[in-house]
């Protein structure tokens, strides 16, 4: 039996099946700081990465579902690597990878009958924190640069960016923006709008070190994450999740954006 | 649209490397972790050891890297190459280097031609870093010693025509149990066999044999790292003493020997003062005696 649907209706059938779906997972925020540019993301597993490293200064970052992003993660390596031994290693950019992801994802989403359910993120760490760059893309394929500093990604992404936006600084230190980044995801999804207390175990955090050279990404784990989150002068007795006044309500408004 | 004209120009930089609809569905593939696999496939004219030769002998076409050394010391080793390429009689390059980092653990060094050579040990480090990074996990020191031997094998062809090239490999192993045994050092020979040298030296190119025997006379177990550093420039003056294609310290020019650490706290190059230092205090005890 033939059907007629309207384009109209089919990309639209299909970007609410992706942003449904990708609503239904964990948030990730990506900050420019001082020391570098920093990925959080809550991931309960320690095997299975949704921030990792693709080439000396670009990092990748991704919420939705692991095979699809995985997926993407190893092209981005593969592509990387293949420029970088084709031309030379300066010559591999995150403006390149976010087009190629971009493309990817676009065709996907017209071609295909199930889009993508992935958001990503593509950074490039410069030499100064106005000289990072900050790349989303989403399940159709559509980039967004954040020029800001902060990106967040996920089904309440609008909603932790209104949360910890004002607050960001691009110059302060990493253990600052750590915990900024980790306010701002536990001020979203908590029981009936109140802010959440991300334990070290839950978080995933990588960060792509401007100091370095040549391979800047690492991995911030175990007792190193613990001290910097721990370490909350300005906030001592509060913790690092009451920094600002406005948060159960600012979540609570934004705990009903999350469901359309 | 992509005709079949500008795909063939690009051919050169990567086959199908066309991103205009998309990363190309060789780069979704899900299969290997290991990027000289997937160049195999995405494009093989990149891949050193796949390009026809004419038939003949080409070697002396080429530029030649000599004398490579390596030794393991207390907690690490230590890996040490002159300077000098030659193309027959004369000086191809003065100050050319043939010792790299291979990964943060671990040191490869070349010898013969080096044009090969070069392109071998940055296909190799990217070879490292992309199984690093697809897997999440670094491959283990004979893991990595076996890729470069299948390299190395896959030469064999160009290397029967006189275009060889004979790594050395050295790393510290991260899965060893205590930190003597740390450091353990790879040969190979021109058809990729791959031999541990478990007496902890060895050497390679074309002064090998002066360097071998200096190290065979003066090298003990347990060294520590400041007196293999020295022994390793000492070895490499002992071959550039012999072999003319083997380069000694230049002191005229300020070309020291590129000399290489592997220990727990990952690979190091000594920096040009610390080099210089080594090499000026060798030269001047060969001042006092001529054999060392």
């Amino acid at each position: 039996m033939q059907f007629y649907a309207s384009p109209e209706q089919i990309m639209r059938d299909r970007a609410e099946y992706a942003r449904k779906n990708i609503a239904r997972g964990r948030n990730a925020v990506v900050l420019t700081c001082a020391d570098g540019v920093l990925f959080v993301t809550e991931n309960v597993s320690t095997a299975l990465h949704k921030v990792s490293e693709i080439y000396d200064r670009i990092g990748f970052a991704a919420v939705g579902r692991y095979n699809e992003f995985e997926n993407l993660r190893r092209a981005g390596v593969r592509m990387a690597d293949l420029n970088g031994f084709s031309y030379d290693r300066r010559d591999v950019t995150g403006r390149m990878l976010a087009n190629a992801y971009a493309q990817t994802l676009g065709a996907i989403f017209t071609d295909q009958t199930k889009p993508f359910e992935v958001e990503i993120c593509v950074a490039e760490v410069g030499t100064t924190p106005a000289d990072d760059e900050l790349y989303k893309i989403t399940y159709d394929g559509t980039v967004h640069d954040f020029p800001s500093g902060v990106l967040a990604m996920g089904g309440n992404a609008d909603a932790i960016v209104e949360n910890i936006g004002a607050d960001h600084q691009p110059d302060e230190p990493l253990a600052t923006a750590l915990r900024l980044a980790v306010r701002g995801l536990g001020s979203v999804g908590g029981e009936g709008g109140a802010p959440r207390t991300l334990p070290p175990n839950q978080l995933e955090v990588a960060v792509l070190d401007r100091a370095r050279t040549g391979r800047t990404f690492r991995r911030i784990t175990g007792a190193a994450l613990t001290a910097m989150l721990e370490q909350a002068p300005e906030a001592a007795q509060g913790g690092y999740s009451s920094g600002k006044g406005g948060d159960a309500a600012d979540s609570a408004a934004n705990g009903d954006n999350s469901n359309t | 649209m992509a005709t079949a004209a500008q795909t063939n120009e690009r051919n050169h930089v990567a086959a199908d490397l066309d991103t205009s609809r998309g990363m190309p569905a060789i780069f979704a593939n899900t299969g290997t972790s290991s990027f000289t696999q997937f160049l195999a496939v995405a494009a093989p004219d990149l891949l050193p050891g796949r390009r026809p030769l004419p038939p003949g002998v080409t070697a002396e076409h080429g530029t030649h890297a000599t004398t490579i050394v390596a030794l393991a010391c207390d907690g690490g080793v230590v890996m040490a190459g002159d300077r000098r390429a030659t193309m027959g009689n004369l000086i191809g390059s003065r100050d050319i280097e043939k010792v790299h980092s291979a990964d943060p653990y671990s040191l490869v060094g070349t010898a013969g031609t080096a044009g090969v050579a070069i392109e071998m040990v940055r296909l190799f480090q990217v070879e490292l870093e992309h199984y690093e990074k697809i897997e999440g996990a670094t491959l283990s020191l004979e893991g990595k010693s076996n890729r470069l031997a299948a390299m190395i094998r896959n030469n064999l062809g160009a290397a029967l025509q006189g275009l060889a090239v004979v790594p050395l490999y050295a790393g510290f192993d991260l899965a060893a149990t205590e930190p003597a045994t740390a450091g353990r050092i790879f040969s190979y020979d021109v058809a990729g066999g791959l031999y541990e040298e478990r007496s902890g030296y060895d050497a390679v190119g074309s002064g090998s044999l002066f360097a071998r025997s200096a190290l065979k006379k003066r090298f003990r177990t347990g060294l520590p790292v400041d007196d293999a550093i020295r022994l390793a420039v000492e070895a490499l003056y002992d071959a550039a003493d012999d072999d003319t294609a083997t380069g000694g310290p230049d002191l005229t020019r300020k070309i020291y020997p590129v000399v290489m650490t592997a220990t727990a706290e990952g690979t190091r190059r000594l920096s040009e003062e610390q080099a210089a230092a080594v090499a000026e205090s060798v030269v001047a005890a060969r001042m006092e005696n001529p054999g060392g």
